[in-house]
């Protein structure tokens, strides 16, 4: 080790605070980590490649068909952890299975939706769920190859993931014949170099190939034409880290754990005003409070004023609105947001939110990748206007605007940059147009200033 | 130039993928030529493209879409402040004026000396550990406060001169 490493090693996270804090409920991911127990041998000492094993018959059993395992994902109910929260298993099921030449699977792991920092936890404390999660996908899917895509800014996570992968090769639990079955499978770890936008999968698959990450037209979906224009299926890395468990206890068991159509644990990543940030998984539909209450409360005994609750894209949701939520796809989309990736952003009662507004706009100005008009001088637009309202240049009728300007990126882009660019405007003048109209008469915040 | 280590370890990403898919490791192999060289200029691109089969132009547009690629050279320490809504909650903002403070510079600048580069930076993806930033793209330096601030800039100086 370098000098120089030597220093920065004193000021990495230990994980403590963000996921060995014993906070979980009922987890099936983050279960019995401690940031020394991420090895090949610890994982299968926690029961890991149990279902991998089982899916392939080399645990005395007949094994699963392909088809069987599809079937228990659906009964499930998992849905993907990225955002869309579109049913797996239904998603898996697209993929053509007499296709006669390569197909690939890919991992999202290009967390950037700010707020969200769970996969980095399950990459950097738990690499052999992923790969084990992949590999059943694969099975299930009749794919050979896969590469996981990683947030280049977790160089850290990334390079564990191959220290993983060569962990896997060598037990031979991924390559050719895996456990001495005739399935293979190749997995390779890819990384970014930021681009918030290639999270957003077709964007991803351009980056994978070597090009700039300008997202594609759908359809065609990638399903059909994908990585090299060859059926693909993308899933989020916390949706592959949840199959395992699945296959081990069964999508019945699975689904029993959340509510219906929302199976499962789900890690929420907590930030912004709490006690104590961090990355809690609990069953899905747990009560919003509980959850706060896990997260240590709002900081400093204040009250709480508003939560973004899916990653800085979701709508923003007042107060007494979140206070009613349980944590899971259906009851927020009811309140008029997204459980997005499942990332709170948590703001107490001192906060602006024409100021928090105004980061986030400038945020998605700077991501817009240019290929649409509506999105590259919208976003502009909107980051420009949300300036002048904080700095006291606001005039009257810009409310009104902004929510224009919004209306007409909406739906008008080829992604879903555009919307998520736009959401989070309308949703802040839809709760709080008196903060805004208060800039604009009073040139100043309502609430005292902050840095 | 790039160094025969480098392209070893292109060789490594390039294995990766299909072989008439050669181009798919342009981003690891620019990473690659930043970390050895500290940033990548149009010669290397160049070097690049031909070790990859590449035009030029594809491998440039690569160098100037993603963020982290450095179009030209940055301090001995890159140091990325995040800044987004998240960190902005608890000190993000702070952080980065801190520094600014401390080094004598705004961001975007290098110190005269040559030790560090300061950037605002999008979302590192490690929210719950904010304040954040990250130090020569690769390492993750979290819970930053002012204090910590200090001290890791004096223990990079002190490294340094060693």
């Amino acid at each position: 080790m370098t000098a120089v490493d030597q220093v920065l090693a004193q000021f990495q996270a230990s994980g403590t605070e963000s996921c060995f804090h014993g906070r979980h409920i009922e987890p099936q991911i983050y279960a019995g980590l401690d940031g020394s127990n991420w090895r090949l041998a610890d994982y299968q000492a926690r029961g890991g490649y149990q279902a991998l094993r089982k899916i392939l018959g080399q645990d005395g059993s007949v094994g699963m068909t392909p088809d069987q395992v599809i079937a228990t994902v659906k009964e499930s109910a998992l849905r993907g952890r990225g955002g869309a929260g579109f049913p797996t298993g239904l998603k898996w099921s697209f993929m053509p299975r007499q296709f006669p030449g390569q197909k690939y699977l890919v991992c999202n792991s290009d967390e950037g939706e700010p707020g969200t920092c769970k996969d980095r936890d399950i990459l950097q404390y738990n690499p052999h769920i992923v790969i084990e999660g992949m590999a059943i996908a694969a099975y299930a899917m009749g794919i050979s190859v896969g590469y996981n895509y990683i947030h280049g800014e977790i160089f850290q996570s990334y390079d564990r993931f191959e220290d993983a992968l060569q962990e896997a090769r060598a037990a031979g639990l991924l390559g050719d014949k895996i456990m001495g079955s005739s399935f293979g499978f190749q997995l390779h770890a890819v990384h970014g170099f930021g681009a918030y936008i290639c999270g957003e999968e077709t964007a991803l698959l351009e980056s994978l190939e070597g090009k700039k990450g300008q997202p594609r037209f759908k359809p065609p979906f990638p399903a059909s034409f994908g990585m090299y224009g060859k059926p693909t299926t993308i899933n989020n890395t916390e949706t592959f880290a949840a199959v395992p468990w699945i296959i081990r206890n069964g999508g019945q068991a699975y689904l029993a754990c959340g509510k219906p159509n929302n199976g499962g644990t789900k890690i929420y990543s907590v930030s912004g005003d709490v006690e104590l940030p961090g990355n809690y998984e609990i069953p899905m539909g747990t009560p919003f409070a509980k959850l706060l209450e896990l997260a240590g409360g709002v900081r400093g005994g204040r009250k709480l004023k508003a939560v973004i609750p899916g990653g800085s894209s979701s709508p923003v949701l007042p107060a007494d609105i979140m206070m009613q939520c349980t944590m899971d796809y259906d009851s927020i989309a009811k309140s008029g947001s997204m459980l997005g990736s499942g990332a709170l952003i948590v703001m107490d009662e001192t906060r602006c939110m024409v100021k928090s507004l105004q980061r986030l706009s400038y945020f998605y100005m700077h991501e817009s990748c240019g290929q649409c008009t509506p999105c590259r001088e919208g976003t502009g637009w909107l980051s420009r206007m949300v300036d002048r309202v904080e700095n006291g240049h606001g005039r009257p009728s810009d409310m009104d605007l902004l929510d224009s300007v919004a209306d007409n990126i909406q739906g008008r882009t080829i992604c879903a940059l555009g919307d998520a660019a736009a959401m989070p405007v309308r949703a802040m003048i839809k709760h709080f147009r008196h903060e805004f109209e208060h800039h604009v008469e009073h040139k100043t915040c309502m609430v005292p200033a902050y840095v | 130039m790039i160094s025969e280590a480098a392209k070893a370890r292109f060789a490594k990403e390039v294995a990766k993928y299909p072989a008439d898919q050669k181009q798919s490791s342009v981003m690891a192999c620019l990473a690659i030529v930043q970390q050895e060289l500290g940033y990548v200029s149009a010669e290397n691109e160049q070097e690049v493209a031909d070790y990859l089969g590449m035009a030029p132009i594809a491998v440039h547009e690569v160098t100037t879409f993603y963020n982290m690629y450095n179009q030209r050279p940055v301090g001995t320490f890159k140091l990325n402040v995040c800044t987004n809504l998240p960190c902005q909650l608890r000190d993000g903002a702070k952080a980065l004026q801190h520094l600014e403070k401390k080094l004598g510079i705004t961001m975007g600048q290098t110190t005269e000396d040559g030790m560090f580069t300061l950037q605002q930076s999008e979302c590192l993806g490690a929210c719950a550990d904010s304040p954040v930033m990250l130090v020569n793209d690769r390492t993750m330096c979290s819970f930053m406060s002012t204090e910590r601030l200090d001290r890791l800039i004096a223990g990079l100086r002190a490294a340094e001169v060693k």
